[in-house]
């Protein structure tokens, strides 16, 4: 189990962005930090999760 | 500096707390804190550093006001529409505190004047309304190492960061570039409810009183966001800063706002 924003999740084996790409995140305006370390986006292809990983995924909106 | 008896009163709530006494407020009065936007964060940001006595509030920006803006732009007035921003922010900064200096900037803010702006100030508050702004303040303020508060809102949702060097992730550590526009929305496209943009821009006031008097533990890896619907709000640990970071990390590419002017050129629809 992967634990994503406090939620355990059974998505390990996935890729970073095949696990984005079935939710509603928009890519370009999140933070995905994995393990206390920054994910950068070129990464997100690369990064396979692992069962006992915590990820915390972090949105941003540009408006003020 | 010897505070007069108006300042004695009027900061009275501040001299009991520990963090700040009469020293902190000092700290304070002698101070300068740059607001770029005085649209909606900007207000509640710009409102509550001249209430807490930060000696000078400097304010950027080039628009107008509307009456569509005061919806949730609190510090501009009915009366005002077709003022400069920055001069009717200065208006009701004086009628709160005449203490102020307040200094105005009534021009864009480009890669070509920024970083001589923010070198007058101790703290940058971003309150501008656009990914492309807000990576140019955070590439400027990382390459001037200048502490700065991010913020973003939108609808009933809002961040804030706190960019200090060497302690902690900056924007483009988190975000990588500039989200393309079709990603992104603006206030305008997406509507925004004044009520969430004065909790984050009080937020980013907060966070500048305590960068200034030292106080409490700031924003910095760490991400502040609040849902209004749901009244969720968390704050998420990101400690550590992106080592390949464009601009804050080991070899960054970025050397100069110069070489990255085209990213900062605004490509969503105006607000
Ligand atoms: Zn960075």
């Amino acid at each position: 189990m992967v634990k994503i924003n406090g939620n355990e999740l059974d998505v390990s084996g996935k890729t970073i962005a095949q696990y984005l790409s079935e939710t509603n995140y928009s890519t370009a305006r999140i933070a995905v930090e994995r393990n206390g370390e920054i994910v950068p986006k070129s990464q997100y292809d690369a990064v396979v999760l692992e069962d006992s990983d915590t990820v915390e995924i972090v949105s941003f909106v540009g408006g003020g | 500096m010897v505070l007069g008896q108006e300042q004695a009163q009027r900061y009275a709530r501040h001299f009991v707390l520990k963090e700040i006494g009469v020293s902190g407020q000092k700290k304070l009065l002698q101070s300068g804190v740059l607001v770029i936007g005085a649209g909606a964060l900007g207000s509640a940001a710009i409102i509550y550093l001249a209430a807490a006595g930060v000696g000078t509030i400097g304010i950027a920006d080039y628009d107008k006001v509307e009456i569509s803006n005061l919806q949730r732009q609190v510090i501009h007035k009915t009366g005002r529409t077709g003022m400069k921003k920055t001069v009717s922010a200065e208006l009701s900064v004086k009628e709160l505190n005449p203490d102020i200096n307040v200094r105005l900037h009534n021009e864009k803010i480009t890669p070509d004047n920024i970083t001589d702006i923010i070198a007058m100030y101790d703290f940058v508050i971003d309150c501008t309304d656009r990914f492309e702004t807000k990576f140019l303040i955070n590439d400027a303020c990382v390459l001037a190492k200048k502490p700065y508060s991010h913020a973003g809102v939108v609808r009933f949702e809002g961040q804030a960061i706190t960019y200090v060097p060497k302690k902690g992730p900056c924007l483009r550590c988190l975000l990588g570039s500039v989200p393309p526009p079709q990603e992104t929305m603006t206030c305008s496209q997406a509507g925004v409810l004044g009520a969430v943009t004065g909790i984050v821009g009080s937020v980013q006031a907060l966070e500048a009183v305590k960068y200034l008097i030292g106080a409490g533990d700031l924003l910095t890896g760490r991400v502040f966001t609040i849902d209004g619907l749901s009244m969720v709000s968390k704050v998420t640990a990101i400690p550590h800063s992106d080592p390949d970071c464009a601009v804050c990390g080991n070899a960054p590419s970025i050397l100069s706002l110069n070489n990255n002017r085209e990213e900062y050129e605004v490509k969503s629809c105006s607000f």
